[in-house]
């Protein structure tokens, strides 16, 4: 009905609550002679944040890529929601990206259409969804992120923080189980930042969203890792510290030199003595 | 030196591979659903509509100065009379397909170029993907069928008013009399030239567009990148239309003659 891919009950069971929705086993991928990823694995279970930090150039956007089926590894093997991706034809991907939402680097906005156009862009044009029933949709996820009076805006009329926010409401309009940011908050000032770690932490909170944060924003990183969404008893959303077992759905990847140089809890990256993650975290 | 030779040669037959490859692609998309229907319409508008004007100048002007010049040499045989004869054979037959594929290559090619070229550096052709629609049928199906479709449409209209440009020039400058212009003009055409103005435009709409598109489409390198995909786009497709139409040229005087 126009809403992320259904499933079957046997596979809605196998990726339940503690699953793992994106498994990626001993990827590696090169350019040429320029190795960008070389064995790479690691698991995001569901409800979960996988942040992937790492220098420009680590490969850290690769990874979204490879997972959209955008580039295709040239080893390994990757998992998304229970099908096997690294082969899959354009076309067979169309149906794995119906569970997918992805915020790119600078947005990627459609610049000739309105913000209501870009958020509704794939219940409107890929789905038989009422035309109504998509209005509503799209008020709901502008309300959700606080720009419902922006609707009939384009794209060059909103702020950068804006417009990152309406790429994360297009990501999430289509209600997909897993979201991909690349680097949502690059070149944003702290404080819009932070409006748009909000967002992210309140899609994993609320709507139960798996997730993939790439950055190399470590206050962003360690802010979503550290916060959580709660719903006050007067019924308002709040971003509050997270009690440490709640920090631990977010587990942190560091790349270096296309292979894994971390992978732990935010407090584990901290307390690191790694020489390279010291002078990355200084 | 070898090395820089075999880097040019696979380059060069990766373009034509990929070139093939989105040509293929949209066929398949022309004939198959998902259809943009609203792309479609829009696209028919923007290349069909969007050229009237400069498709108006240049058939006007090319017929008036075709008029000016053809006068002096058939002066030189006794022949002035003819002038319509001349001007509606070269009109039809070549000058209306041939320029008017110049301008669309101009107009038309460099600005798929362009805007493909910028979706492209800005992540929203990734973004179109991500978002479940296939970029070759949301953006290079209609702007083909609109290319296709509208280049014959505007050929007519070059050639109709190219043949008025002539005959202002051939009543007011060259003073033949108007009906013997106009008999003239009708006697200098014959079915088979029609034909022939009529089925290259087709081919040279087809190649300016998916030229332009493919063009756009394996943009890389930021805005720079746009710029140098957007005069990649008019000198490659400048330059189809003149070669696809001697070979139309030399398929079509086979068949029909």
């Amino acid at each position: 009905m126009g809403f992320a891919a259904q499933r079957s009950a046997s596979l809605e069971e196998g990726l339940g609550a503690g699953s793992p929705v994106l498994i990626f086993d001993k990827v590696s991928l090169a350019f040429d002679d320029k190795v960008i990823l070389k064995d790479i694995s690691f698991t995001v279970i569901v409800g979960h944040t996988k942040i992937i930090l790492g220098a420009s150039g680590s490969g850290k956007s690769t990874i979204l890529k490879l997972v959209l089926g955008l580039l295709r590894p040239d080893e390994g093997i990757i998992w998304v929601n229970g099908e096997r991706v690294d082969q899959m034809t354009e076309q067979q991907m169309m149906k794995v990206r119906a569970d997918l939402g992805m915020v790119f680097q600078e947005g990627a906005l459609f610049d000739s259409l309105t913000v209501a156009e870009n958020v509704g862009y794939k219940l409107y044009e890929e789905t038989d969804m009422p035309t109504d029933q998509v209005h509503r949709r799209v008020e709901e996820v502008l309300g959700f992120i606080g720009l419902g009076e922006y609707s009939d805006r384009m794209p060059s009329e909103l702020s950068g923080g804006q417009r990152r926010r309406v790429a994360i409401a297009r990501a999430m309009a289509a209600k997909p189980r897993i979201l991909l940011y690349d680097e949502p908050t690059t070149g944003l000032d702290p404080i819009t930042a932070t409006t748009v770690d909000d967002e992210i932490i309140k899609l994993r909170d609320f709507e139960n969203v798996s997730s993939i944060l790439v950055t190399h924003q470590l206050r962003d990183a360690f802010y979503v890792a550290t916060h959580e969404a709660v719903r006050r008893d007067d019924g308002v959303l709040q971003i509050v510290p997270a009690d440490p077992e709640k920090s631990e759905e977010a587990e942190f990847i560091m790349l270096k030199d296309g292979g894994v140089a971390f992978e732990g809890y935010a407090a584990e990256l901290r307390a690191s003595s790694d020489a390279y993650l010291k002078t990355f975290l200084s | 030196m070898l090395r820089l030779l075999e880097g040019w040669i696979k380059s060069a037959l990766l373009e034509i591979q990929e070139y093939a490859r989105l040509q293929s692609a949209t066929v398949r998309g022309c004939v198959t659903r998902p259809f943009y229907f609203r792309d479609v319409v829009e696209q028919f508008e923007q290349i069909g509509i969007g050229s009237l004007t400069v498709v108006l100048l240049t058939g006007f002007f090319t017929g008036a100065v075709l008029a000016l010049q053809t006068g002096i040499t058939l002066d030189q045989f006794g022949a002035r009379p003819f002038v319509g004869r001349l001007i509606s054979a070269s009109m039809i037959k070549e000058l209306g397909p041939v320029l008017t594929g110049l301008m669309l290559a101009g107009r038309v090619g460099s600005g798929i170029a362009a805007e493909l070229g910028s979706m492209v550096v800005t992540d929203q052709i990734n973004a179109l993907r991500t978002l479940g629609t296939d970029p070759v049928r949301k953006l290079v199906v209609p702007r083909v069928l609109a290319g296709v479709f509208m280049a014959p449409v505007l050929t007519v209209v070059a050639n109709t008013v190219g043949i008025i440009g002539g005959w202002l020039i051939a009543v007011f400058q060259l003073r033949v009399a108007s009906s013997l212009y106009w008999t003239s003009v009708i006697e200098g055409l014959y079915l088979e030239d029609a034909w022939m103005g009529l089925i290259k435009p087709f081919c040279l709409g087809f190649a300016i567009v998916t030229i332009g598109c493919h063009v756009g489409l394996r943009t890389h390198g930021g805005t720079q990148g746009v710029g140098r995909a957007t005069t990649n786009a008019v000198v490659a497709s400048s330059v189809a239309v003149i070669a696809v139409d001697f070979f139309v040229t030399r398929l079509l005087i086979t068949l029909l003659y």
